[in-house]
C-alpha cells in the first residue's frame, strides 16, 4: 500500500486515539433502532395496562408492571398514543406549541413511543426541543470537586471557589469509601463559605448515601442509578419499588433526590436484551418519573465513551435529555465523564447541550484537574475554566459560571480552607496545619499538597458517621471559631429543609438564597423575546471576563514624538528616473513612530532609504495626506516616482512596492505580514525598489509567513489602522526632508 | 394554602418536626446546644404542603413521592435505611416484604407506603426477586 504521509499525519491526531465501531444490536450496540425494540403500544382495560409496547401483561418484566402501574398517564394516554409521532415531533420542535401542551401528551406515552418521536428528529429539532423543554427558566451547572488523596483543606478550598464560579451544584466522592463523611462535610463547608445555597453531595452506595444526608452533611443525592433492562436493574441492587422508596426516604429528610441513567450501561453490564440504548434509556426514565424522582442525571454520563463508538451516539445522547425534559425531570445533562480525547469532539458534543441550556448544563464539571477527578470524569476540567468562559461570552449564553480573578480566588480559597480547619479542630478531628491551608490556597492539583496521614482521618471519620455529631455541631463549630457566615449559611441549608421548597422539580438557591424551580421559575421558551435571555447584570458579568481589558491603551506604546530631522519642504512633485519614492502614510513618524512589531519609524526609513543606495539610486521620501491605505500610498507614490517605482509604508509596517503602470490593488511585492518584519526586510524593499527601477532582474524578498499574527494581532491592527485614519487630510503629497544619509 | 416558597411564606406557619418554629432555628441556639438534628426534620404537614404543589402544577408522580415521604417523616433515620435495605432485591421473603408493609400502616400510619410495599411483595414474588439461599 501507498504510504501516504498525510494519512501518517491523521493517524497521529487525538481523534483516532478512540475506538469506533459498527453497529451490532445483538450485543446491546446500536444506539437508536435496533431490529429488536418494539414498536410503540398500549393497550388499556378497565383502567389496567394490559400491553405495553408489544409484550403482553403476563410477561411483563419488573420494569413493565412499575412502568404500567406509576409511569404513564392513563387517563392521557389514549390520546398521546394516537397522536401520529412525526406530528409530536413537529410538535416539540415548533416553538409555537407551549412546554406544557407537551408535558401533558408526554406523560401519556410509553417508552417505544417516545424513542419513536425521536427517530423523527435531527440535532438542530432537538435542541430547539430541549430550550423550550428545559424545566428551570435559567440553567445552571453543576462542579465535580474531588481529590486523589481526600485531602480536606484542598476539598474545602476548591468547593469554595467553585461555588464563587457561580456551580449551583457540588459533588464529590471518595477513592476511599470511609473518607464519605469528611468529603462531604469538606465540600460543604466549602462551598457554603464560597456562596450561600450551593447545594452538595456526595455520590456512594444508596445506603450510605441516605446516611449522610440524615447527617445534614449533604443537601442532594443524585447517584440513585436505573437501569433499562431487569438484569442490570437488580445487578446495580435495587428494584424501581427500592428505588421509589429510597426516593421518598430522602424527601423525608427534606433532601433534593435526583436520579441517574444513561445510554450504555445495560451493554456495558452485558444485559441489554438486543435493545437500543435510547429504548432502554425511556424505560429508564418512565420508572424515574414513575418512582416519583424530581429529575435525573442523563446523557450516557459515565458509559459517553459507548454509543461514541457508534454511529449516531452524540445524537442519541441528546435524545435522551430531550425525551427526560418531555417527561417534565430536571436534566443534568451529562457532559462529565471523558467522552473524547479530542478538544474538537468534545467542544462541539458540548455544544448540544450549551446551546439550548439545560437544568445542568454539565452533571459534573471539572473543578479540578481531570487526574484528581475521582468519577473518571473531567471531560471539561479546571485548565478549560477559561475557555468554558470565553464560550459563554462568545455566543452570549450563560453557561452557568463566571470568570473570577486570581485575587478573588485566592481569598475564597484561604476562606474555605480555614474553615475545614476550625471545624476539625473544634470536633477535635486530625489537625489541619497552616502548612496545609497555604498549600491547599495556591494548589492546582493534589500533587501540590503536603503529605497526609489518611489513617486517622479514616478512623476519625468512622467514629463520626458511627456517632451522635452531625452538621449541627459543624455550625456550632464555625460559630465558635468565628466564621459566622459560614454557619449561617450552613444552618440555613438546613432550615431550608423544613420547608422543602428545594424538593420541586429543578430546585436550585440563587444568589440571594432564594429557591428557583419549576414552580416559580418554570421554563417559559416560546421563541425570539420570550425565556430566559442573557441580559443586564449577568451579560455584564459574562462579557468581564477576566482577560478583558480596555482596548484604549493598547497602541500606546508605538505612539511617540515627530522624527527628528523629518521635516516637510512644500508639495511633491514627479522626480528624475534614477529615484524611488519612500511614500508613508499620514500618522507615520509624526504620531505613530513605531511598526506593529515595534520597529522604530525612524529605523524603517534607514534601512529602506540603505537598500536603495546600495543599488546606486536615490530614495525619496512623500507623504500621503489623503488615504491610510497602503495599496492607495504606494500607487500615488509611484506616479510620483520618476522611475516609475515607490514602495508604500502604513505605520503599522505593512508595506508595498508598486510600479506606475500597476493598477491600484496589483503590485510588484506586498509586505502584508508587517509583525514579522524586520529591519533586513525593510532594507531588502529598499534594495529590490531599486533593482525594479534599473530594470534589473530581482528575486521577491522572502517573507516569513506567521498566519497566527493576525489572531493575535488584530485589535492592535485595527486601533493602529483607525488611528492612521484620523490623521487623514485633505492635502496633496507632501515633500520631506530627511537629515540622514545611508553610508554605502 | 401557603405560596411557594413556603419558607419565605409567613403564613406557612413552618414548625420542624419536633414542634419548634423555624424561627427559633438559629446559629446562637445552635452553638448553645438548644438545637438538635431532629429540629432540622421537616414535617408531614410542610411534605404534604409540597405534595399539593408539586400536584397542581402537573407534576403527579413527584406529589406521590411526597406523599409517601411525608407519611416516613415519623419514621426514626436508622429505621428507614433498614426499610429501604430491606425493599432491596434478593433481601427479604415475601412475608417479610408483608410485614413491613403491615408496619409501615400500623405503626406508622403510613397507607401509601403499606401500599407500595405490598405492590413490590407482589412483583418480587412474581419476579423471583424475594431472597434465596445462597447459591455457593
Amino acid at each position: 500500500m501507498t504510504n501516504l504521509l498525510r494519512f501518517r499525519a491523521l493517524d497521529e491526531r487525538d481523534i483516532n486515539k478512540e475506538t469506533f465501531v459498527e453497529p451490532w444490536p445483538e450485543a446491546g450496540l446500536t444506539v437508536a433502532d435496533s431490529p429488536y425494540d418494539p414498536q410503540p403500544s398500549l393497550r388499556i382495560e378497565a383502567g389496567r395496562v394490559v400491553e405495553l409496547d408489544g409484550r403482553l401483561e403476563a410477561d411483563f418484566d419488573t420494569l413493565d408492571t412499575f412502568i404500567a402501574r406509576h409511569g404513564i398517564d392513563l387517563t392521557v394516554a389514549p390520546e398521546a398514543m394516537a397522536l401520529d409521532s412525526l406530528q409530536f415531533a413537529h410538535m416539540l420542535a415548533d416553538i409555537n406549541i407551549p412546554r406544557k401542551t407537551l408535558l401533558r401528551l408526554a406523560t401519556g406515552c410509553t417508552p417505544a413511543k417516545l424513542v419513536d418521536i425521536m427517530r423523527h428528529m435531527n440535532v438542530l429539532e432537538m435542541m430547539n426541543g430541549l430550550s423550550k423543554m428545559r424545566v428551570r427558566r435559567v440553567p445552571a451547572n453543576q462542579a465535580h470537586v474531588t481529590n486523589r488523596r481526600e485531602n480536606p483543606a484542598l476539598l474545602a478550598a476548591d468547593a469554595a471557589e467553585a461555588a464563587l464560579r457561580g456551580f449551583s451544584e457540588i459533588e464529590t466522592t471518595v477513592g476511599v469509601a470511609r473518607a464519605a463523611p469528611f468529603n462531604a462535610l469538606a465540600i460543604l463547608v466549602g462551598a457554603q463559605t464560597g456562596r450561600g445555597g450551593v447545594m452538595t453531595q456526595c455520590a456512594v452506595e444508596e445506603a450510605l448515601g441516605l446516611r449522610l444526608a440524615m447527617k445534614g452533611l449533604t443537601t442532594y443525592a443524585e447517584t440513585l442509578s436505573v437501569y433499562g433492562t431487569e438484569q442490570a436493574f437488580v445487578d446495580g441492587d435495587d428494584s424501581p419499588w427500592s428505588k421509589g422508596f429510597l426516593a421518598s426516604a430522602y424527601a423525608s429528610r427534606g433532601v433534593k433526590v435526583r436520579f441517574t441513567s444513561g445510554t450504555g450501561s445495560e451493554a456495558l453490564m452485558g444485559s441489554a436484551e438486543q435493545r437500543s440504548m435510547l429504548y432502554l434509556e425511556a424505560r429508564c426514565l418512565c420508572v424515574t418519573r414513575g418512582a416519583g424522582s424530581q429529575g435525573v442525571q442523563n446523557g450516557s454520563i459515565s458509559c459517553i465513551a459507548l454509543p461514541e463508538s457508534l454511529p449516531g451516539g452524540v445524537r442519541a445522547v441528546l435524545a435522551e435529555n430531550l425525551m427526560a425534559s418531555m417527561l417534565g425531570l430536571e436534566v443534568a445533562s451529562g457532559n462529565d465523564a471523558l467522552a473524547s480525547h479530542s478538544a474538537i469532539r468534545k467542544s462541539a458534543k458540548l455544544m448540544l447541550q450549551f446551546i439550548p441550556g439545560t437544568d445542568f448544563i454539565f452533571s459534573g464539571y471539572s473543578a479540578v484537574p481531570r487526574r484528581d477527578n475521582m468519577f473518571g470524569g473531567g471531560n471539561f476540567d479546571s485548565d478549560d475554566l477559561d475557555d468554558y468562559a470565553v464560550l459563554q461570552r462568545d455566543m452570549q449564553i450563560d453557561g452557568g459560571t463566571r470568570s473570577i480573578s486570581e485575587a478573588e480566588a485566592a481569598e475564597i480559597r484561604r476562606a474555605g480552607a480555614q474553615a475545614i480547619q476550625a471545624v476539625y479542630a473544634e470536633l477535635g478531628f486530625p489537625t489541619i496545619s497552616d502548612g496545609e491551608v497555604e498549600a491547599a490556597v495556591v494548589a492546582h492539583s493534589s500533587d501540590d499538597m503536603p503529605a497526609r496521614d489518611i489513617v486517622p482521618d479514616l478512623a476519625a471519620a468512622d467514629a463520626f458517621l458511627a456517632g451522635d455529631r452531625s452538621v449541627m455541631d459543624v455550625v456550632a463549630a464555625l460559630a465558635r471559631r468565628g466564621f459566622a457566615q459560614t454557619a449561617e449559611n450552613l444552618l440555613t441549608m438546613g432550615r431550608q429543609r423544613i420547608a422543602g421548597d428545594y424538593l420541586q422539580p429543578a430546585a436550585i438557591f440563587d444568589r440571594d438564597f432564594v429557591v428557583k424551580s419549576a414552580i416559580n421559575d418554570p421554563n417559559d421558551y416560546n421563541g425570539p423575546g420570550t425565556g430566559y435571555r442573557v441580559s443586564g447584570a449577568r451579560w455584564d458579568e459574562i462579557a468581564n471576563i477576566r482577560q478583558a481589558k480596555s482596548p484604549r491603551d493598547f497602541i500606546a506604546d508605538r505612539l511617540g514624538l515627530p522624527i527628528d530631522g523629518l521635516d516637510p519642504y512644500g508639495p511633491a512633485k514627479r522626480g528624475g528616473h534614477t529615484e524611488v519614492v519612500v511614500a508613508i502614510g499620514p500618522a507615520f513618524g509624526r504620531i505613530i513612530t513605531q511598526t506593529i512589531g515595534g520597529i522604530p519609524h525612524e529605523d524603517v526609513l534607514k534601512a529602506v532609504l540603505t537598500g536603495i543606495a546600495e543599488e546606486g539610486l536615490i530614495g525619496r521620501i512623500v507623504r500621503i495626506w489623503h488615504s491610510s491605505d497602503c495599496a492607495e500610498i504606494g500607487h500615488v507614490g509611484a506616479q510620483l516616482s520618476g522611475s516609475g517605482i515607490a514602495i508604500g509604508i502604513q505605520s503599522r509596517g505593512t508595506s508595498i512596492i508598486h510600479r506606475v503602470d500597476l493598477a491600484r490593488l496589483n503590485n510588484l511585492e506586498l509586505f502584508s505580514q508587517s509583525p514579522s518584519m524586520t529591519v533586513d526586510t525593510y532594507r531588502a524593499m529598499g534594495r529590490n525598489a531599486a533593482r525594479y527601477a534599473a530594470k534589473k532582474i530581482t528575486t521577491p524578498v522572502p517573507v516569513t509567513v506567521d498566519n497566527w499574527a493576525r489572531l493575535r494581532l488584530i485589535v492592535k491592527t485595527a486601533l493602529l489602522h483607525r488611528k492612521e485614519t484620523e490623521e487623514i487630510r485633505q492635502l496633496p503629497p507632501e515633500a520631506l526632508r530627511f537629515d540622514w544619509e545611508p553610508e554605502v | 394554602m401557603p405560596t411557594y416558597p413556603l419558607y419565605s411564606d409567613p403564613h406557612a406557619d413552618l414548625h420542624t418536626a419536633s414542634g419548634r418554629v423555624l424561627g427559633d432555628v438559629t446559629v446562637a441556639a445552635t452553638v448553645a446546644g438548644e438545637i438538635t438534628l431532629d429540629d432540622l426534620q421537616i414535617n408531614k404537614a410542610a411534605l404534604q404542603a409540597q405534595a399539593e404543589i408539586a400536584r397542581q402544577a402537573g407534576y403527579d408522580q413527584l406529589a406521590q413521592n411526597l406523599a409517601r415521604a411525608a407519611e416516613l417523616t415519623v419514621v426514626p433515620r436508622a429505621e428507614i435505611i433498614d426499610m429501604y435495605q430491606q425493599l432491596r432485591p434478593g433481601r427479604s421473603s415475601h412475608a417479610e416484604l408483608i410485614a413491613l408493609a403491615t408496619r409501615l400502616e400500623n405503626v406508622y400510619a403510613a397507607p401509601i407506603c403499606g401500599a407500595f410495599v405490598r405492590e413490590a411483595a407482589q412483583v418480587y414474588l412474581e419476579r423471583n426477586m424475594l431472597r434465596r439461599p445462597p447459591a455457593f
